[in-house]
This record gives structure tokens, C-alpha cells and sequence, in this order.
């Protein structure tokens, strides 16, 4: 889960960690008056959770808070990559030295966390990573013990950096450390880290992710920030579509129907689990089919989730047929499935064997599940029929134009 | 013969008295020679059974009971309590602990993985369903009941590694119709951070003189795909190795999970296309369809065989 720029500001500063004079603004009046309060020069920077926003002409720069209020009106009326920013963040111009990078992410081969550190900053970090290569610091470090600033220290210190700047720098990154494991955070970055003309370091930027599975255990930090559990802070909002997945998914505990995500074709899926979903969704496309969706059922959905899926897909504008198709069952039982998409057809006024293109999913009681099927006439399949085959058999049906 | 675990094999069930964790024993203790499940773990459940397993307060108890080391444990307890289990586990001397628990965060895997090395442990897992050596033994949910785990899995040379779970019982399925047998299967787990990767699994199957060839299930997200390349090029492995990408359509898509949570392309060697590339680079043959793999398998071993006399 992504953070805005002004909230990541905001953990970092909690941390201990210093930033220059700013404020959030959601209008240009609220922007005048943070600008007044800074009173001197300002950079006005849109709060948009997506990249590129330099170029995009969401960062202004003002004098005074006339100005501020003028480029801030601006900015709040920019789109950027089909984002609306959410305000802006009005922070004081500093005075810039040098530029530093700061940033801690996870290590899935070691599976530890490990610090980067960098005397490049103020550009993509993996850019110096591969450019300048001898500009890059790491340092690795354990989730079990307590963190000790030695261990930023070496990391920094490798790259040369001593005096006043290494005793200053340390405190900083050993912060970022500690709030990345306390916070589970899955990224944490300052960037640029900079330096002012009278010596001081400031987080002039941060970016900070939070592991979504984390977020149980975080509520008091996201409530500080204000961050309601609604917001799931997607690469991309969700559709109203798939906001309505997450209600069938939540209508009871039993298993998954969900994780829906829209997409714009012809062909209504309803697959599992979650390996068989990708397999599945790939398997649609390489035929030339056109999914209208991709979801997720598994770990022994109800009778009731399972058509609440079903109905939810076969009701999307477009939607001409339904392919039902998972890898092998152990948990979810074959049976209680096909009750589910053959009730949801019947209500919605359908013939289940003209709306179930395909019926594919083997496993724990599938020869119930088949008697039901076969009861009904939808074309169904066992595990002879290969999840490639099964998505191969539901593009005839409904075409790849 | 097997990896990890075989007919000897004695666990217990942390979280035993949990509705799936109920079925998981069932199932165990069904299927092939009959698991030995010494005793199941669920505080302030002392003295109750679950089909004739004896229930315990602490791991501790369930040792002392079983009157000696016990070699595994289940975990299949809420994500919340998960990290005190497995911590409970490796201190009491268990040196295999498979996590069925979904949606750890990764502070905490990093914790348990990082005790498990200490305690000269593995784990497999998070968010997986086990192993299971055909006919002989299963620690898991992999395969569901025995009787369906029956018409999945057959004994034989191949070794699947997956981080998939269902996609475990699918392809070993694939390879039974086609009379390959498995030597042992493994679903490692869908979480960004795991207790065991493909790479690290290689030097054990790479030991075991049953297994002629390896099948694995890939997804995009993560850099281990990278790392199997690697070790497969530094060790001069004598396993051919097929693979099976899912997620391709996930390349268009960055930034955004599908299937499993360690999904997500945060860079550019996490997408599909990178990481085919590298598992060709390394010789490993990836199959466009679960349908070729059989045949490749068969391929290669012969290949392997020819070479060799």
C-alpha cells in the first residue's frame, strides 16, 4: 500500500528524521496560507500516487503566497497519468548542497532487509545502480536482533563519506532502518536526502510502501495519517465493477470469490485458484479470447458466494458467456461450485447451458458436481482436458473478435 | 527414496483443533503409508484428540509425550500468532516446520527464517500446502484427501517445486496420466519471502538418486527464478529442468498483485519475459503449456541418459 508524499513526510518526521518546513493543502487558499506561514520562497508538488509528476508540470515553484495560491490552483486541477491529485504538499525551497539517497527495501533471495545508500541523489536510484555503480552502498541487516547504528554507519562509510557528514548521516539512515521493520513497510526511501549550505540534512522527498498484510496490525499509524481501511491504494482505483467483487468476496467468511479485476472483452471468467487463475488468464488470451474479468475462487467457497461471483460476471455489459474453470480442487468442492454458476444463470433468467461456455474443474466431489452439470447440459470437462484446452474450448464458443 | 520427509517422518499439527486444520489431519493420516502425527498443538486444548492425535498445550508437552525428538510440524494457525508458533516449533527442536498460514507479513517470515538458520531448520512456506512423497507420505493439505491425492500423485522420478498450490496437484497430475511419476512434490509457497526457494531445494533433490528431472510452477514478482538460474549454471546440476510460467499477462500490468501476494512486478527482471529469459539462458526449457511438459520430461531424461553412456 502506497503512501502520498505528504504522509510518508509526516512518518518519516515521526521517526525522528528531519524535514524542511511544509504543509498539505487541499485548496489554493489552504496553500496561501501554509505559504505565508513558511514566508519565503515555496515549491508547490502535487500529491499524486503515481510517477513522472516533474514532467507532467506538477511541481511549481513560487515567491510569495499569492503566487502559491495561483500555481497551487493549478496543480490541484492537473491530471497526471489519469490521477487526480488528492492536494498538495507546499514546502519551503531549500538551499541545496549536495543530494544523498537513503533507502531500505527487502532482499527476497536473503531474505533479510537491506539498507542502499547513496552520495547520487535526486534520481532513480536504480539508474545510479547501474551507472555508477561505486556509488551504491548495501548493507544487510537482521530482523531478529535490535538494529544498531553501527551497521548504517559501515554502510555509509563505505562509500568514503567521514567527518561531520558520516556522524550526521548515520542517526538518519539508522531511523529509515528501525520505522521500515516497525512499520512493515516494503519500501522505505529518502530521495533526495539533502544537504543544506549551513550543513543540516533534510528528507526533501520520501516515498514509502506498507505491506498490505500488515495493515491489521498498523491501524494506529494509519489512523494517525487518516487512511481508512476503504482505501485500497491500487496501482489504479478500483472500478465500481470490482469494488462489487469485494462485496460478494465479504458476504461471508467461507473461502474466496473475488479479487475481481475489470477488463473489457467478451468472455465472463470465473477461475481459480490463484496459480490456476494466472495459468488460466494467460490460456484465454493465447487462444485470441477476451476476458472480460480475472478473479479468483478458492479455499471452499459457499453455495451463495460462488453464484454471487457468477451473477456479478454474467451481469457485466458485454459479457456473452461464462468460462467456470480451476486447476485440480482438494479444498473447494466441485459440487458446491457448480450449484452456485448454474443457480446464478437460472436467476438471471438463463439457460446455464448456453451461458456456462465451459465447465472445467476436477477434483474433490466432481463426480456430484458432473451428475449436476450433466443434469442441466452444460458442457463440462475433467482432468483429461487440460486447463489450456478447457480455455481453448470457451474461445471457440464465443470468439476472439 | 524422497527429500524432506519419508515414511518415518513424525510431526505434529500446530493449530490442530482449526476446522481446515481437522481435515488436514484426516487427510494425513489417510494417505499412503499413513502419516505419523505424534500430537497436535492448541493452547488451553489439553487432553482432547483429533482423530485419535493427542491434543497439547505446548510443543514442549507434545515432546515430552512422544518421549523423544519429533522431526516436523504443520503450522496452521491465524496469521497474527503464526510467528510464535514457528518460533515455538524451532526451539523445541523441530527442524522441519511447514507454514500453512496465509498473509504473514514479511517482517515476520523474515524472523522465523532467519531463527530456522540459527536453529539449523528449514521451513517451507508461508502460504503453501506441503510436501508429498506418492503412496508413502503427505505433511499438508497438498493433494486434499487421500483418495484425491491418489488420482494426482504416483511414485517416480520427477520432482516438482511450485509456488503454487494447486498448480502442484495439476501438473503432478499431468505427468501421472502421462506415467511420470513424482519423486517427491513440494509447494514452496506464493509470498514474496519463503523459507525455501527452487534453488535452495536443488541440492536435496540433486541427492536424491530417484529423481531424474525437476518440474517447476513459476509466477511473476521476486528474483528467484534468477537465482535457480544461477545455481543451475554454477553447480553443473545432472537434473534437467522443465519449467511452466504463469502470470504472462501480468507484464502489462506493473505495479498491480495477481494470485498470490509475492506476485507483484516491482521491477523489470520481476516480469515474465525477464525471467524466461534467464531460465533459457541457463538451459532450462520452459513449456508453453502444462500439456508439453510430460513429453519434454521424457525428452530430456532420455537426452541425460544418452549423454551419460
Amino acid at each position: 500500500m502506497r503512501f502520498y508524499e505528504y504522509e510518508s513526510r509526516a512518518i518519516v518526521a515521526k521517526a525522528g528524521i528531519p524535514v524542511t518546513k511544509h504543509g498539505f493543502a487541499k485548496t489554493a487558499l489552504e496553500a496561501r496560507e501554509i505559504a505565508e506561514e513558511i514566508a519565503g520562497p515555496v515549491v508547490i508538488k502535487s500529491q499524486v500516487l503515481t510517477g513522472g509528476r516533474m514532467k507532467a508540470g506538477g511541481v511549481q515553484f513560487a515567491e510569495t503566497p499569492d503566487e502559491a495560491a495561483r500555481q497551487a490552483e493549478h496543480v490541484l486541477a492537473l491530471e497526471i497519468n489519469g490521477h487526480m491529485p488528492r492536494g498538495v504538499l507546499v514546502d519551503s525551497r531549500a538551499a541545496v548542497k549536495h543530494e544523498y539517497y537513503a533507502g531500505v527495501v527487502w532482499d527476497g533471495i536473503r531474505k533479510q532487509p537491506v539498507m542502499l545508500f547513496s552520495d547520487m541523489g535526486g534520481i532513480d536510484i536504480e539508474e545510479v545502480a547501474e551507472q555508477h555503480p561505486d556509488h551504491v552502498a548495501r548493507g544487510h541487516f537482521s530482523t531478529l536482533r535490535p538494529f544498531s547504528d553501527w551497521q548504517a554507519k559501515q554502510v555509509i562509510a563505505s562509500l568514503g563519506i567521514s567527518g561531520t557528514e558520516l556522524n550526521r548521516l548515520t542517526p538518519i539512515l539508522a531511523r529509515l532502518a528501525r520505522l521500515f521493520l516497525e512499520y512493515d513497510m516494503t519500501l522505505a526511501e529518502i530521495n533526495p536526502l539533502s544537504q543544506l549550505e549551513d550543513g543540516a540534512f533534510v528528507a526533501l522527498d520520501a516515498h514509502m510502501d506498507m505491506e498490505n498484510e500488515a495493515r491489521p496490525r498498523q491501524q494506529e499509524l494509519l489512523r494517525e495519517l487518516g487512511v481508512g481501511d476503504e482505501e485500497t491504494r491500487q496501482a489504479r482505483e478500483a472500478t465500481p465493477f470490482e469494488l462489487a467483487g469485494e462485496e460478494v468476496d465479504a458476504q461471508d467468511h467461507r473461502g474466496v470469490a473475488g479479487n475481481v479485476t475489470e477488463f473489457d472483452g467478451n468472455l465472463g471468467l470465473v477461475i481459480g485458484a490463484g496459480g490456476g487463475s494466472l495459468t488460466l488468464f494467460d490460456a484465454v488470451r493465447a487462444h485470441g479470447g477476451r476476458p472480460a474479468n480475472y478473479c479468483e475462487i478458492g479455499g471452499n467457497p459457499s453455495v451463495r458466494k460462488a453464484c454471487g461471483l457468477a451473477k456479478l460476471v454474467l451481469q457485466k455489459p458485454g459479457v456473452d458467456r461464462i468460462a467456470v474453470m480451476m486447476s485440480i480442487v482438494s479444498n473447494t468442492r466441485v459440487d458446491i461450485v457448480a450449484r452456485g454458476v448454474i443457480k446464478a444463470c437460472i436467476e438471471l433468467g438463463y439457460d446455464p447451458a448456453e451461458k456456462i461456455a465451459i465447465f472445467r474443474i476436477p477434483g474433490a466431489w466432481e463426480e456430484e458436481g458432473f451428475k449436476i452439470l450433466a443434469k442441466y447440459g452444460v458442457d463440462y470437462a475433467d482432468r483429461s482436458v487440460s486447463l489450456d484446452g478447457a480455455a481453448a474450448r470457451a474461445v471457440e464458443k464465443v470468439g476472439t473478435g | 527414496m524422497s527429500i524432506l520427509v519419508d515414511e518415518n517422518t513424525t510431526f505434529i499439527v500446530q493449530g490442530i483443533t482449526g476446522r481446515e486444520a481437522v481435515n488436514l489431519t484426516r487427510e494425513c493420516l489417510d494417505y499412503g503409508k499413513g502419516a505419523k502425527i505424534v500430537g497436535g498443538v492448541t493452547p488451553g486444548r489439553r487432553g482432547r484428540d483429533v482423530h485419535g492425535v493427542p491434543v497439547f498445550d505446548t510443543v514442549a508437552q507434545a515432546v515430552e509425550h512422544h518421549g523423544g525428538p519429533i522431526d516436523g510440524s504443520v503450522v496452521t494457525v491465524p496469521p497474527a500468532f503464526t510467528k510464535d508458533a514457528v518460533f515455538e516449533a524451532l526451539e523445541n527442536a523441530i527442524k522441519l516446520v511447514v507454514i500453512v498460514t496465509e498473509r504473514i507479513p514479511r517482517g515476520d517470515v523474515a524472523q522465523m527464517v532467519e531463527l530456522a538458520r540459527e536453529r539449523e531448520a528449514r521451513i517451507i512456506g508461508p502460504n503453501c500446502l506441503g510436501v508429498i512423497v506418492p503412496d508413502v507420505i503427505k505433511m499438508g493439505g497438498i493433494g486434499g484427501p487421500a483418495r484425491d491425492a491418489a488420482k494426482s500423485y504416483s511414485p517416480g522420478p520427477v520432482g516438482v517445486i511450485s509456488r503454487s498450490g494447486g498448480m502442484t496437484t495439476e501438473m503432478s497430475s499431468t505427468l501421472t496420466a502421462a506415467g511420470l511419476g513424482q519423486s517427491t512434490a513440494v509447494s514452496i509457497g506464493g509470498d514474496a519471502i519463503i523459507g525455501s526457494s527452487y534453488a535452495e531445494l536443488m541440492p536435496l533433490f540433486e541427492a536424491d538418486p530417484e529423481t531424474e528431472a525437476i518440474v517447476i510452477y513459476t509466477e511473476p514478482g521476486g528474483r528467484m527464478e534468477a537465482e535457480l538460474a544461477r545455481w543451475v549454471t554454477e553447480h553443473h546440476s545432472r537434473l534437467p529442468i522443465v519449467a511452466f510460467m504463469a502470470g504472462r499477462f501480468m507484464d502489462e500490468m506493473p505495479g498491480m498483485s495477481f494470485g498470490h501476494a509475492g506476485t507483484i512486478v516491482e521491477g523489470k527482471e520481476d516480469t515474465a519475459t525477464e525471467k524466461i529469459a534467464r531460465l533459457a539462458e541457463a538451459g532450462i526449457v520452459v513449456a508453453e503449456e502444462i500439456s508439453q511438459i510430460p513429453a519434454i520430461v521424457a525428452e530430456q531424461i532420455a537426452e541425460r541418459a544418452g549423454a551419460a553412456s
